[in-house]
């Protein structure tokens, strides 16, 4: 059997298409980067109900923020660092303030848009959107997973920040949301726990779910029982697993492709710190920006792989034992 | 579902009489609202007074009693600053009580500093970080035409805000997709907050690069009723592109210590209100 993996964005533009073909009240706009975002398929089979604005991502989203205001879902694309951080206060004021349906979809997050280089990189999306009020966060970690987002946000109105991926990687869950033997339902808000542990519990988002999983694998063989929680809501942050998880495991290592304040880490820390103060670790991109390369050699350059996870296990379970 | 205006009543006498009376309660309520809270940017609130009485009190199809009613046209106050003159005009319309005038940017209030689409109603667009009003109205006209629906939408814009780069992307999007749902207006001051255009920004010649971006143009006098009704019938005949009308206007029209000042080269009437004395005098000057 061939190895099943796939896009998020990919996943995405085939995904509005089925949208679009139920509910005809769906727009999409993309700022001249279809062929990338995927958006083209909508474009394809819905000419009359996709915009090309060019290469403008401050009017991408202001218009996007008039197509809402007169009733329409309006899902609006690019690269993750032009739609967050050139038509970020377009965002603020014209969408999230007024709480308009728009969905800013944006792909190539994160370091693994890989040789484009630190000019296309956004490590510093989640911390920037989850600081704005109204704004709901996901960071799908598959794609199949990126399709139960996608109908799920579509669904519901309001401001939506997700950011895809541009790599095609493994899939994690079967074709129906399912892992390891559990069924889960798409729930925006609600983590998924893919896998239990008695040590130590690794929330993740994006990518790293996949690291993690390795990593809980590699953990297992030195008789540490990590489990794996995906986190793809991170805001609002599913406070109750990360309680719960507190209690049960009494340690948290966290793990995203983003620059290690800010996002996932930062917003697990903040519910730690508050409730239940328990050793922590936080994996991602210390700080700093990156460079060209592929995806799979920055991720280990820039400490993103199951090795680095394993790593901050270790170190947390010695301070969890003291 | 009705309009409380009617576009066809021809542009006499009597309309720009009533007309002229409602610009004048707009600029009479402008001061007064921000000398009362000592803040609030008076000078652009009266330079655009008669445009907004003309368009709110007879070109724009709303009602006030259902202010969510689908089918109405949108005005956006991109030049979001000029609140005081929006508010007045949407007071007077009937969308809320006058009272609500005088707790202007004050705590608790329905009329926020620059307008809010979710608290106020008659707002149309959230604004005041200037540049994005164009856009939300090319999204709006987009909207609305797929729709199939002939509601209009107009922006009044700032001459200033027309520094803004998004203006001109919003520009070349809306001629790109054909749009003539979408009358745009300058409210050509030629003053912003540090100095006048010429010299902070110069954009001339403005009427050469709003033809060059695609739009229809129309140049009028901003305080002359009559002419303003006629350029927003015209502009509505322009079929395949938007229209912009640039209305030539004085910042702090109709009150002469505003308007002195200016012509002084001063720009301390953009965001500071009149002192109680002053505004009295102004207030005696705005009378039929």
């Amino acid at each position: 059997m061939s190895e099943r993996v796939a896009a998020t964005r990919d996943v995405y533009g085939e995904t509005l298409v089925e949208l679009g073909r139920t509910n005809k009240d769906i727009v999409v706009l993309d700022a001249d980067l279809s062929p990338s975002t995927k958006t083209n398929l909508f474009a394809k089979e819905f000419p009359d109900r996709f915009f090309d604005v060019g290469i403008a991502e401050a009017n991408l989203v202001s218009v996007a923020a008039g197509l809402a205001s007169a009733g329409k879902v309006a899902f609006a694309s690019t690269f993750t660092v032009f739609a967050v951080e050139k038509g970020l206060n377009q965002f603020k004021q014209s969408v999230a303030y007024p709480k308009l349906n728009v969905k800013l979809v944006t792909t190539h997050g994160g370091m693994s848009v890989g040789e484009d280089g630190s000019s296309h990189f956004c490590i510093e999306d989640v911390a920037i959107m989850r600081a704005m009020p109204n704004v709901t966060v996901l960071v799908p970690s598959d794609g199949v997973e990126t399709r139960f987002a996608t109908r799920a946000i579509a669904k519901q109105s309001g401001p939506f920040f997700m950011r895809l991926s541009r790599p095609k990687t493994s899939l994690i869950f079967d074709d129906d949301y399912g892992y390891g033997g559990r069924d889960f339902d798409f729930e925006v808000g609600k983590s998924v726990p893919l896998k239990d542990g008695k040590d130590v519990t690794i929330f993740a988002m994006g990518l790293m779910v996949a690291e993690s999983l390795s990593a809980a694998s590699e953990l297992a063989k030195d008789g540490i029982d990590a489990g794996v929680v995906d986190v793809h809501t991170v805001k609002p942050l599913d406070k109750e697993a990360i309680l719960q998880a507190a209690a049960h495991t009494g340690a948290l290592v966290t793990a995203e492709e983003h620059n290690i304040y800010g996002g996932l880490g930062g917003a697990v820390a903040e519910v730690l710190v508050e409730e239940a103060p328990v050793p922590m670790a936080r994996v991602g991109i210390m700080d700093t920006y990156g460079e060209s390369g592929s995806w799979k050699d920055l991720f280990v350059k820039y400490g993103l792989t199951a090795q680095n996870i394993t790593t901050a296990v270790k170190k947390v379970l010695k301070r969890k034992s003291k | 579902m009705a309009p409380i205006n009617d576009k066809a009543t021809p542009h006499n006498e009597t309309l720009v009489k009533k007309l002229e009376k409602m610009a004048l309660l707009i600029r009479r309520n402008s001061l007064i609202m921000t000398t009362k809270v000592s803040s609030g940017h008076p000078g652009g609130s009266l330079s655009c007074a008669d445009i907004l009485a003309a368009i709110y009190f007879h070109h724009l199809r709303h009602d006030p009693k259902n202010p969510s009613w689908t089918d109405r046209d949108r005005f956006i106050m991109s030049k979001g600053h000029a609140s005081p003159a929006l508010y007045s005009a949407l007071a007077e319309a009937g969308y809320f009580l006058k009272e609500e005038l005088w707790k202007f940017r004050k705590i608790g209030s329905m009329l926020q500093g620059h307008p809010d689409m979710k608290k106020t109603p008659g707002v149309d667009a959230s604004t005041g970080t200037l540049g994005q009003g164009l856009s939300v109205g090319v999204g709006m006209s987009l909207a609305f035409r797929l729709n199939g629906k002939s509601s209009r939408v107009y922006v009044l814009l700032g001459d200033g805000e027309l520094n803004e780069g998004q203006i001109w992307e919003a520009a070349m999007s809306a001629s790109h997709y054909h749009i003539d749902n979408l009358t745009a207006i300058v409210d050509y001051n030629r003053q912003q907050l540090s100095g006048r255009t010429d010299i902070v920004m110069s954009l001339e010649p403005l009427a050469e690069k709003w033809r060059s971006f695609g739009w229809n143009v129309i140049d009028t006098d901003g305080h002359q009723i009559k002419q303003i009704l006629d350029s927003l019938d015209e502009a509505e005949k322009a079929k395949g592109k938007p229209t912009v009308i640039i209305a030539r206007t004085n910042k702090g029209k109709g009150a002469s210590i505003l308007e002195k000042s200016f012509a002084a080269g001063e720009c301390k009437y953009h965001g500071t209100p009149l002192n109680e004395t002053d505004l009295n005098k102004c207030l005696e000057e705005l009378h039929e």
